[in-house]
């Protein structure tokens, strides 16, 4: 600005209501333009926000390799859309072969904060080697802050082969997706 | 210097301005008395610097992807030339950073010099103590190893807790449904673009901010602030006792800064960089997730939160400490400024130390955490006894009982030590508990067979440590 430059007190209404205007068309040009610029940017940063993948059934082994009244970990492969993710890409999942045909996926993930659970075969509980929660044989919590049972997948035998549908997020806020069979509270 | 290189630097000087942009800087007035005290800013700035060129150097190195990191992070810590002394100069000037920012926040509060005028230094140096524990976490994930999977689950499960938009923030942290290949890539975003853009302009605003309202001289009692006279009784204390930052009051923090990288230096090449953990294979289900010491306290509150008042923890806790934070300024800008004068300023910074501390304590023993390493007891424990107890020794092994009970320094800590129980329990009392759990353990009437029942109490029954009267008769 030079001294020559007229202060707003100084101008005429005409000169004022063209300030305006221009002032206008500057902040009213940026900001259409960063909205523009924007609306792309933000969607693609949110969006796995909207991502689903949808539950898919995976064979994970014999009927026969599987002893009645023993649980053991077995292995999903490729749960993921992201076909680069490597050892990202599997899941573990602690599976009971309850009678003849019927089968028991419990998902890793301790109840309460979603540390994997281990599967402490001679004791018959899974023990979480956070911050302490014990589930009995059937996912029922035996002791420690696991506000619930561990989750279950669906699983079934067809053909001989035992299947398990993988669905994302055994978790307690997303129960629609995974089934609960055993008892909620303790 | 001879004439020409003065000559030179006048013309260089006149075209860039660099003496007439710091001179003011340099030789602005700041209060006599601000000594070592107001060394930790510099401090956490310096180890900030750190951070910056020693990530732009590993990244250099480092594959953002769940196929690829872990073995990137491999090579780097042994094959690498100096890589692992580069890894750990990144680690200790972490530490070194959120220790500062911490010291540095902690002698601001005990100053009060959140005060009028400088809120807004303080409101600032809130959200940068929010990005640097961010940081701190993210940088702990990018090592992506086994226990860096296990904790981005950790994260989201407690990102879900929060009503409403739980699940939203659970996709947030995963970056999708579930843990993928986009979400190691995420967190490398925020750690290495986002969050350090943030960090470095607000520390901009923070530097501004502590030049344009000067560094605020040391409290005296019965000198309280009033926002209406405090800038003239600032200009006075700088007009009586004031000296030209550099190099009167910036030695010190020149000093202090360079100790601090010496002693990052030295850390990185004796101790080096954290071990990497396993594999990060969702199916190698022996995991032992730990966060690094600066939130070991945190791992502390989410193992000993009543069962019934998690949620709350978890989510108004951190909520009610920054919100408190951000509070502070707006409720307490007027008044005593020293801490002499500010009883509950004494007790808080007691608490808050004293607090963080035993919580860090108890989450570095994790006493809550069963000891799968918990080896069969030794044969000392039982050589006395008849072969029933053997069996229940054994059976106290392999049931899982010394993961989490004690007998001679042998086992875990999550239930009482059991060394002296028959000293304490008659055999039924112990029966009742075995066969039917108590707080924080499981029932056994599922699960042991009548006969194990009897071998586990006729070895508990042989513990006696004290000399004194047995609850129970000594097993024949």
């Amino acid at each position: 600005m030079t001294a020559t430059d007229p202060s707003p007190e100084e101008l005429t209404p005409l000169g004022r209501m063209r300030r305006d205007l221009l002032a206008l068309i500057s902040l009213g040009a940026g900001g259409i333009a960063s909205l523009l610029f924007a609306a792309p940017v933000i969607g693609f940063l949110f969006s796995p926000l909207t991502k689903a993948t949808p539950g898919r059934w995976q064979t994970v082994g014999k009927l026969d390799d599987f002893e009645i009244g023993k649980t053991g970990e077995v292995t999903l492969k490729d749960i993921s859309a992201e076909k680069w993710g490597g050892p990202a890409n599997t899941a573990a999942v602690w599976l009971r072969r309850d009678d003849q045909n019927a089968f028991t996926a419990f998902a890793v993930d301790c109840t309460h904060l979603g540390c994997p659970v281990r599967w402490i075969a001679s004791a018959e509980l899974f023990m979480c080697p956070c911050h302490g929660g014990v589930y009995y044989k059937d996912g029922a919590v035996a002791a420690g802050p696991p506000p619930h049972a561990l989750q279950q997948y669906p699983s079934r035998v067809r053909d001989g082969l035992v299947q398990i549908e993988w669905v994302p997020l055994p978790n307690v806020a997303r129960k629609r997706n995974c089934r609960d069979l055993v008892n909620i509270d303790v | 210097m001879s004439n020409t290189a003065k000559r030179a630097w006048r013309v260089i000087d006149d075209r860039l301005g660099i003496s007439k942009a710091l001179k003011p800087l340099m030789s602005h007035k700041v209060p006599k008395q601000s000594k070592w005290a107001y060394v930790f800013g510099t401090a956490t700035l310096f180890s900030f610097v750190l951070q910056v060129v020693t990530g732009v150097v590993l990244a250099t190195t480092y594959v953002p992807s769940t196929e690829n990191a872990y073995s990137t992070l491999k090579y780097i810590d042994n094959q690498a030339l100096l890589g692992h002394v580069v890894r750990g100069l990144h680690y200790f000037g972490a530490s070194a950073m959120i220790m500062f920012i911490g010291i540095h926040m902690l002698q601001a509060y005990m100053y009060a010099s959140y005060k009028y005028p400088r809120e807004a230094n303080w409101l600032t140096g809130v959200v940068l103590l929010m990005l640097t524990l961010t940081m701190g976490f993210t940088g702990q994930l990018l090592r992506w190893d086994q226990i860096a999977y296990w904790s981005v689950n950790i994260a989201a499960r407690q990102a879900a807790r929060v009503p409403w938009i739980g699940l939203r923030l659970e996709h947030f942290v995963f970056a999708g449904d579930h843990i993928g290949g986009a979400t190691l890539t995420h967190f490398y975003d925020l750690h290495v673009f986002i969050i350090p853009a943030l960090i470095i302009m607000v520390v901009g605003v923070h530097l501004y901010l502590v030049i344009y309202h000067g560094i605020s001289a040391p409290p005296k009692a019965g000198q309280p602030v009033d926002p209406s006279t405090e800038r003239k009784k600032y200009e006075q204390i700088i007009k009586k006792d004031g000296v030209p930052f550099w190099p009167d009051a910036a030695w010190r923090d020149a000093l202090f800064g360079s100790l601090v990288v010496a002693a990052v230096v030295a850390l990185a090449f004796t101790i080096g960089p954290p071990q990497l953990s396993k594999p990060p294979d969702p199916t190698l289900l022996n995991a032992y997730p730990r966060p690094d010491w600066y939130l070991l306290w945190y791992f502390a509150v989410l193992a000993m939160s009543p069962h019934k008042l998690e949620n709350y923890i978890i989510i108004l806790g951190p909520a009610l400490i920054f919100g408190s934070m951000f509070l502070l300024p707006f409720f307490f800008n007027k008044g005593e400024r020293a801490i002499s004068k500010r009883p509950w300023a004494i007790g808080w910074i007691v608490i808050i130390v004293l607090g963080v501390c035993t919580l860090w304590y108890e989450g570095r023993v994790a006493p809550w955490s069963p000891r799968f390493e918990a080896q069969p007891l030794p044969e000392s424990v039982y050589a006395a006894s008849g072969p029933a107890a053997h069996r229940g020794a054994v059976l106290f092994h392999d049931k899982g009982c010394e993961y989490c009970h004690q007998i001679q320094g042998h086992g875990g800590l999550r239930g009482p030590n059991l060394s002296d129980v028959a000293n304490r329990m008659t055999e039924e009392q112990m029966t009742i508990r075995i066969l039917g759990g108590g707080h924080n353990m499981p029932a056994f009437a599922g699960i042991l067979h009548p006969d194990q029942m009897n071998d586990i109490l006729a070895f508990l029954k042989t513990l006696r440590m004290r000399p004194g009267p047995s609850l129970n008769t000594p097993h024949q």
